[in-house]
């Protein structure tokens, strides 16, 4: 089993035609993705990577019954992609485009809410179901499949995760890559509520960073629903106040959302928490022979 | 990217926000003659740097004749504005605004910024003006006010009255609240920023609105469409080497230890920085060099870290994903060679291609540590920086 994505997901491409969709595309359907064409206005009724090519996501829908979206559509343009396709029905859209306008992704987030669509990202790895389907950057040999579902806001320490889980022989269900931007789609709540009911998940590992309120959002959600053992690991620690790193999410404004407040925050909530990334896996571990979480404190 | 208070009220200015008459400066003459331009009989001078703080730090006098505004700014002009948001270096003051006085009766607190919580644009104004505000929120919560901005509805009558009562103005204030309002709100959206803040926002003696100050921090995704804007950027007060970096597309920022750090991704980077502290040292920098890194981009990141003369060690830590680490190993190797490391390097590589990446740097025959994995990779770091290392 496995949350947003499996086997039966019919995957397009906006963007499909460029650099980086192409790219990408390759490797998705490499991996076993069920890719059934991608958009590119005016490059409608070509084929590229032996699939079709359509003018709009609603053609898309209608001709291939597409279902996911993924999007490596331009950073000025992405906007434009995102609600292109959830008008045209697609029930999971993943934007990986980097370095949207985040005044774009207020007004993307107004127009999303109380739709039936949802949106992973956007600048975010995608989400990959081991095994079964990719959708997005993650490079696809490091996973597994298996019992661990993973969610996180960065890229590459998602990727540590998924490494750490293979390593030690656990697989993962799905990950979940939602990105470091202040305004996206899918938050950790979303995707942990989805974990704590899909019987392919055993164990979670959240990946959070400093900056806003998600992970305290998360522990407060993790506190009163979640059964399932929970990791987490924050990074930004030694990070100083008011330096933004790399991620626009990742800054400290006034000492709200730090590493600590984070970790305190999880901690309350009976969470199992980390100070080392490298010790994800093996607390997972360890967290899936003791099988209960441990009682939360107070409340 | 930050403005100059000058530019920001050029702007306010531009979509009708009422901001004191002023001019900008950037020598002693040109200071006099603007005060002789400007009404009196009481003006301010300040000076014109990216930050905060400048009352306290000395940054804003107030003079009582054109000779006197002359004197302050020669004074300021050239020298450096140390206040508790620069560090210690402090920031050049290459200019100063000079501006009529006002008669200030009450000092307000007005800004737009994201709230991301609620994912809309958000108005903060506070009663409590002047002051630092957010000591002001963590004392008294209760003087902040707050309205989250429908994106579709747009800023709504109500939500303006709301905040204009809050503050405790009356009357025609209230209305021409609503108008500066609008008109802040209206600059935030089509100039794509991600802060204005004004404090104060003064009621004068004669009961009108202006904005004594004037911050604007404009959205950098959002640079490419706003190139009026983009001109207006100061070099002179970012960081020599976070501009080199940006130069080269490598997200960088300087810290204060003594262990440079190299990485793919903004997560893994501070992830990094948190392990080298775990195990007993001190990150020197932040470097993200990205998701596409290449053999070039490696060697200018090399460049840039060792132009800190702090640093003792390097730690490279990559996770290959798309970015393969024998392509990454090459670049090291290259980089090596040419800018020519007399620290200890030591580098953990996995993922795409890992193995044969293992294999360039022990053929490489240079100083190389190679770390088997993320906290092998710290300890070894902290020690060969003359740490003591804690695993």
């Amino acid at each position: 089993m496995s949350i947003l994505v499996s086997r039966a997901s019919r995957v397009i491409c906006q963007g499909f035609t460029g650099k980086q969709g192409t790219f990408h595309s390759e490797q998705a359907i490499a991996y076993g993705t069920n890719l059934v064409g991608g958009v590119t206005p005016g490059r409608g009724g070509s084929r590229h990577l032996d699939r079709p090519v359509f003018d709009t996501v609603h053609d898309a829908v209608a001709q291939a019954k597409a279902d996911v979206s993924m999007i490596y559509v331009p950073a000025p343009f992405a906007a434009d992609a995102i609600l292109e396709a959830a008008d045209a029905g697609i029930r999971l859209i993943v934007c990986i485009t980097e370095g949207i306008p985040v005044n774009d992704m207020v007004r993307v987030r107004a127009a999303l809410a109380g739709g039936r669509s949802r949106l992973v990202g956007p600048n975010c790895p995608g989400v990959i179901t081991p095994g079964e389907c990719k959708v997005g950057i993650m490079p696809g040999f490091i996973h597994q499949p298996g019992r661990v579902g993973i969610v996180s806001r960065s890229g590459t320490l998602t990727y540590e995760a998924v490494f750490q889980t293979t390593r030690l022989g656990l697989g993962q269900s799905s990950c979940v890559g939602i990105g470091g931007d202040p305004v996206r789609g899918m938050n950790f709540i979303d995707v942990i509520a989805l974990f704590e009911r899909d019987p392919g998940t055993a164990g979670i590992v959240m990946v959070g960073e400093i900056g806003g309120s998600d992970e305290e959002a998360a522990a407060d959600y993790i506190r009163r629903h979640v059964k399932k053992p929970v990791v987490a690991y924050i990074a930004g620690v030694t990070a100083p106040a008011g330096k933004r790193m790399g991620h626009a999410g990742a800054v400290i404004a006034g000492g709200k959302g730090t590493a600590a407040d984070k970790y305190a925050a999880l901690e309350d909530a009976g969470v199992r928490t980390v100070r080392s990334p490298a010790e994800l896996g093996s607390a997972m571990k360890k967290a899936l022979a003791a099988k209960r979480r441990p009682q939360s404190k107070g409340r | 990217m930050n403005l100059h208070e000058y530019q920001a009220k050029r702007l306010f200015a531009d979509y009708g926000v009422p901001v004191p008459d002023g001019r900008v400066a950037a020598n002693e003459s040109e200071a006099v003659a603007a005060a002789g331009e400007l009404a009196g009989p009481v003006w301010v001078v300040k000076a014109q740097v990216h930050a905060g703080g400048r009352g306290k730090a000395g940054g804003v006098k107030l003079c009582r004749s054109s000779a006197e505004v002359g004197r302050a700014a020669a004074a300021m002009l050239g020298e450096r504005l140390v206040t508790k948001q620069t560090g210690a270096a402090g920031l050049p003051i290459g200019q100063v605004y000079v501006e009529s006085g006002s008669a200030i009766a009450r000092e307000l607190y007005l800004s737009l910024l994201l709230n991301r919580e609620t994912g809309r644009i958000a108005f903060v104004a506070s009663a409590a003006g002047g002051m630092d505000i957010e000591e002001v929120a963590a004392r008294e919560p209760h003087r902040i006010l707050r309205a989250d901005v429908d994106p579709a509805a747009g800023l709504m009558g109500y939500q303006c009255r709301r905040l204009a009562f809050g503050l405790g103005l009356a009357d025609a204030q209230v209305a021409e609240f609503e108008r500066i309002a609008r008109a802040l709100y209206r600059l935030y959206l089509e100039r794509d920023l991600s802060l204005v803040e004004v404090n104060p926002l003064i009621v004068t003696q004669d009961g009108a609105l202006v904005a004594l100050d004037a911050k604007i921090n404009v959205e950098a995704n959002a640079l490419f469409r706003q190139p009026a804007l983009v001109a207006l950027r100061d070099p002179s007060q970012e960081d020599a080497m976070e501009r080199e970096a940006s130069a080269h597309e490598l997200n960088y920022v300087s810290l204060d230890g003594n262990i440079a750090c190299m990485v793919n991704g903004a997560g893994l980077a501070m992830a990094t920085m948190d392990l080298i502290q775990l195990h007993g040292g001190q990150p020197a920098n932040f470097l993200d060099v990205g998701g596409t890194a290449t053999a070039e981009r490696v060697t200018a990141a090399f460049r840039l870290i060792l132009s800190n003369e702090r640093v003792r060690a390097v730690l490279v830590n990559i996770f290959g994903g798309i970015v393969r680490c024998d392509v990454i190993a090459e670049g090291i190797v290259q980089a090596v060679q040419t800018v020519g490391v007399n620290v200890p390097v030591i580098v953990r590589l996995e993922g795409t291609n890992a193995d044969r990446a293992r294999r360039i740097l022990a053929a490489s025959r240079l100083a190389i540590t190679s770390a088997k994995d993320l906290t092998d990779a710290a300890t070894k770091a902290v020690k060969l920086a003359g740490g003591r290392a804690r695993r």
